[in-house]
């Protein structure tokens, strides 16, 4: 059943209070590292110090004999993994490399590689041991940046990778993982036909995801081999499958129970700790607790790509775009699987374009893994073609919006990565944006205003609900999300709305591995789609099902009754006169009518609605300091149709503060040996509430026909548009292009004033 | 290595605890005395998710040892609300939508508790750069300052009753 066209929705739509705010906000909610067990004790993990190098071998009889240590493990614990894929998480993940990313084999390739683990009865003795553990390396030459990576004389990181994508197939290994491409059109003839052609060159840094929670986990195995696993992630079921698979255990073995979750953003969809306290646990026979540092977070859990941007774009003087073409190269840090692929398939994907080219490089390097971040890939893609798209507008002498909105992909363009475009809103984006009155007001000196849009695909996939009848009338619902954002909310919405009952009557639980069927990851914008879909659709056969009772109640036909407002009536005369029969009263009755009142759906959602975003924003720019002010900021965005509009006004919010970071300040620093310089909040700067203004919020809504409350994912695309939106506006403030993310102060006062950067460096 | 003995008023309840030297103040929060609502996200002082209140002041619980604590007077995010009956600054929190994830909260909420303790009346700016030492990854921080904003008018409503 649909319910987009349903006349007046009581709840889906309104801004109720979240049921698990209170814990919230009282310190009462349990996240991953909160959690204590009797008898546990701690694990740490020994990191390699070297970019590169050979593991020649690994001491531990100082460190075992350190009073108070209960286990140490090395790679020689770990049972070796083929190298499958495996779409657990978010991207697919080959599984041998997620194991050895837990725990290096043979070489260690990145500052920051875990090589050793022990557990002990404190943190302090377990620090101690690990400066007990002797590591002999040899280190060997290293390749940080995806243009050294690519060249032909570039130390490698794997002998077993040859480039996948290539015809004929290579025969010397490479860092080039992978190439890939996609085509639509005649692209030579395309520019061939062009009046104005526009090639730049962009470049990207490498962005933490930046959640303030560290990875954590409490595991406990059992001397038959039983587990327990409590951990922070995006995934439960992502966790147990991952687990698993790298120490060796049957999934039935393994019960996930997920903790509050202290923000993710594609970060926890993959495993670190869980596998190595699994190993130290089943060593020691304790539970055992691992929490990582700031410092490990940012050395050796995943950050997004640093990336280069090469983007030409050929038109006609009226703005028709007629040829585009990019070439995305992507590091994937210390293994294949850069999210080039995605990127590759976003970059023009808001655009109507005859002929288009694009080629994206997957790079191995030695860096941490990237693990999947916010719309991963686009967002790079994005500052590329969205600054160059500006860059052509000012060419030609057209308003931003104007040239996006002339060649605005709509319902029936067949995109170049092959789509062919339904019930998407890019250009209700564009026209909203431009009616905005912020885009409107008149801007004073040293501002700028800058526009760009991004998209990003929403995902859908497995996911599981239960609605269970209480026996007073009250309703829990079972979901198997981690909720990130909020989302318990949109479910208990959904579920009150569909049974007609107030939304406190509603009860929703994140269940673990064994309390509901297999869910995908809190990733993807899929949980209020997907997840959404699986729980209106089992609250929907509670309500036949109650139907069904009141039919027997009253001996009649179950067609003979209708459900509404949380109540059951006769359908009409000739069904009976009977008094209604509320949820309270069949609950109350149901051992009599059948027994307990339940559903449980599972299902792998399909038609996750296109995710399209513009965004507006203005800066002004302290030429004496280099300091780049937001002054204001406008997100323009379909969301499908918002079910907790304040959760959605959240997500837009969300994303346009971590692009401003990505725009003006992040990145990370590496040292000529490879190490990082800047692994904490002090110098990788996040923005702080100083930084920023109020973000103002456009929800535009054009229904998603798959889903019954027409809901699309809204969490990603708000990244995509503001690195280009704040380049943009610089150059509009001070008629300087930059084309090196971050714009930070320094890197604005070399550009305003090359002068004494050069006088410096002669 | 010895523990030390320390005695302290904790959310009002006098306590008293052993520590080692080395122990933070956050340490003996969450791992001594279970009040696990103050949340360790950097460990250096950046991230302002441990803040508690010592002696009226704010403080990150992570920069300060536990031994330090002797003869204190300590708020934590655990001592706010007064049984059933949220502080402001949570209620508004809730109304305003202004956690996601909800890691960054307890600290965000203390620290905003501090500030109104100190200044009833803060403009936006003074609440945007007094909370700048609480990061807050999920909401771009529109949110958090309306529900300050908004709890402070409203406790001053209170006040003026």
């Amino acid at each position: 059943m649909s319910y987009l066209t349903k006349e007046e929705l009581k709840i889906v739509g309104s801004r109720p209070i979240r049921p698990d705010g209170v814990d919230k906000v009282t310190g009462r909610a349990s996240f991953g590292a909160d959690l204590s067990m009797p008898g546990m004790i701690w694990g740490k993990v020994k990191r390699s110090p070297h970019a590169h190098a050979r593991i020649l071998s690994i001491n531990t009889e100082k460190a075992a004999a350190l009073p108070g240590v209960k286990a140490i493990i090395t790679r020689a614990d770990f049972p070796d993994v083929p190298p499958e894929k495996a779409y657990i998480g978010e991207a697919p993940a080959n599984l041998r490399d997620l194991s050895r990313n837990c725990m290096a084999k043979g070489k260690a390739l990145y500052e920051g590689h875990a090589v050793a683990a022990v557990a002990a009865v404190s943190p302090a003795v377990a620090e101690r041991a690990l400066d007990l553990i002797e590591v002999e390396y040899e280190v060997l030459p290293h390749v940080m940046d995806v243009e050294a990576a690519m060249a032909s004389d570039a130390p490698l990181l794997h002998d077993d990778v040859f480039t996948v994508g290539v015809d004929p197939k290579p025969q010397k290994p490479s860092n080039i993982a992978k190439v890939v491409r996609f085509a639509k059109g005649d692209i030579e003839a395309g520019f061939a036909e062009a009046e104005v052609v526009i090639e730049r060159r962009y470049t990207t840094k490498p962005v933490h995801q930046a959640y303030i929670e560290p990875h954590a986990c409490v595991v406990a195995v059992a001397a038959d081999g039983q587990c327990t696993i409590w951990s922070s992630s995006q995934g439960q079921f992502m966790v147990r499958g991952y687990t698993s698979r790298i120490v060796g255990a049957d999934i039935a073995d393994i019960r996930a129970i997920p903790a509050e979750i202290g923000g993710g953003f594609g970060g926890k969809t993959i495993v670190y700790l869980e596998p190595l306290a699994y190993m130290l646990s089943k060593k020691s026979g304790r539970p055992v607790k691992m929490v990582m540092s700031r410092e490990e977070v940012f050395r050796a859990s995943g950050p997004t790509s640093g990336g280069v941007i090469e983007v030409k774009l050929g038109a006609k003087r009226d703005g028709t775009l007629v040829a585009t073409q990019v070439v995305l190269k992507y590091q994937a840090g210390a293994f294949p699987g850069s999210p080039v692929n995605q990127g590759s398939m976003c970059a023009f994907a808001a655009y109507d374009v005859p002929n288009v080219l694009v080629t994206g490089y997957d790079v191995v390097c030695n860096r941490p893994k990237v693990a999947a971040y916010r719309a991963p890939g686009s967002p790079i893609a994005a500052f590329g073609v969205e600054s160059c798209m500006d860059e052509l507008a000012r060419e030609l002498k057209l308003d931003p919006l104007a040239l996006r909105a002339k060649n605005a992909a709509k319902d029936g363009t067949k995109a170049a990565h092959g789509p062919t475009w339904a019930n998407i809103g890019y250009i209700n984006t564009v026209e909203a944006a431009r009616q905005t009155e912020h885009y409107k007001t008149p801007l004073g000196p040293n501002q700028g205003r800058g526009v760009a849009s991004g998209f990003w695909f929403n995902a859908g996939g497995e996911s599981s609900a239960a609605v269970h009848v209480n026996e007073d009338g009250t309703v829990t619902v079972t979901e198997g999300h981690p909720d990130i954002g909020g989302s318990r909310a949109s479910m208990a919405m959904m579920v009150a709305e569909v049974l007609g009952v107030p939304y406190d009557r509603v009860r929703p639980v994140v269940g673990d591995t064994t309390a509901i069927g297999f869910s995908a990851v809190t990733g993807g914008s899929r949980v209020t789609f997907a997840g959404g879909m699986a729980v209106t659709r089992a609250t929907e056969r509670v309500v036949d099902e109650l139907k069904k009772r009141a039919a027997i109640t009253w001996d009649i036909s179950p067609e003979a009754v209708e459900w509404k407002e949380g109540q059951a009536f006769p359908a009409g005369p000739n069904a009976g006169s009977f008094e209604p029969l509320s949820l309270g009263d069949l609950a109350a009755k149901a051992a009599k009518t059948g027994g307990p009142i339940s559903a449980e759906v599972q299902l792998n959602a399909q038609g996750a609605g296109p995710g399209f975003a513009t965004h507006i924003c203005d800066v002004e720019i302290d030429r004496e300091t280099g300091f780049v002010k937001i002054l204001r900021y406008t997100a323009v965005q379909d969301v499908g149709r918002a079910i907790h509009p304040a959760y959605v006004e959240g997500q837009m919010q969300g994303g346009v503060a971590q692009g401003v970071g990505w725009a003006l300040n992040e990145e990370y620093i590496y040292d000529q040996n490879g190490r990082l310089e800047n692994p904490g909040f002090l110098d990788y700067r996040v923005p702080v509430a100083s930084d920023m203004p109020m973000i103002e919020t456009v929800m535009v809504e054009v229904p998603n026909p798959r889903h019954p409350f027409g809901a699309r994912g809204v969490g990603e695309v708000p990244i995509v548009p503001p690195m280009a939106t704040v380049a943009n506006a610089i150059a509009d403030a001070i008629g300087i292009r930059l084309r090196d993310l971050p714009m930070s102060p320094p890197r604005l006062l070399a550009a305003l004033d090359p002068e004494p950067i050069r006088a410096a460096a002669e | 290595m010895s523990k030390h003995h320390v005695s302290a008023t904790i959310n009002g309840e006098p306590m008293e605890f052993l520590c080692e030297p080395q122990q933070t103040l956050l340490d003996v929060l969450r791992d001594e005395l279970l009040l696990t609502g103050s949340k360790e996200g950097c460990s250096s002082g950046d991230c302002g998710a441990c803040s508690v209140i010592v002696d009226g002041r704010l403080v990150c619980s992570c920069l300060m040892l536990g031994v330090e604590a002797n003869g204190r007077l300590i708020q934590t995010i655990e001592g706010l609300a007064e049984g059933d009956k949220l502080h402001p600054v949570q209620q508004k929190f809730l109304e305003h939508a202004a956690l996601q994830c909800g890691f960054c909260t307890p600290g965000l909420i203390v620290a905003a508790k501090a500030l109104i303790d100190e200044n009833p009346d803060p403009t936006e700016e003074e609440a945007r750069y007094w909370l700048a030492g609480n990061l807050c990854r999920c909401t771009g921080y529109d949110k958090v300052i309306r529900a300050v904003l908004d709890a402070a008018a409203e406790m001053r409503a209170e006040a003026a009753q």
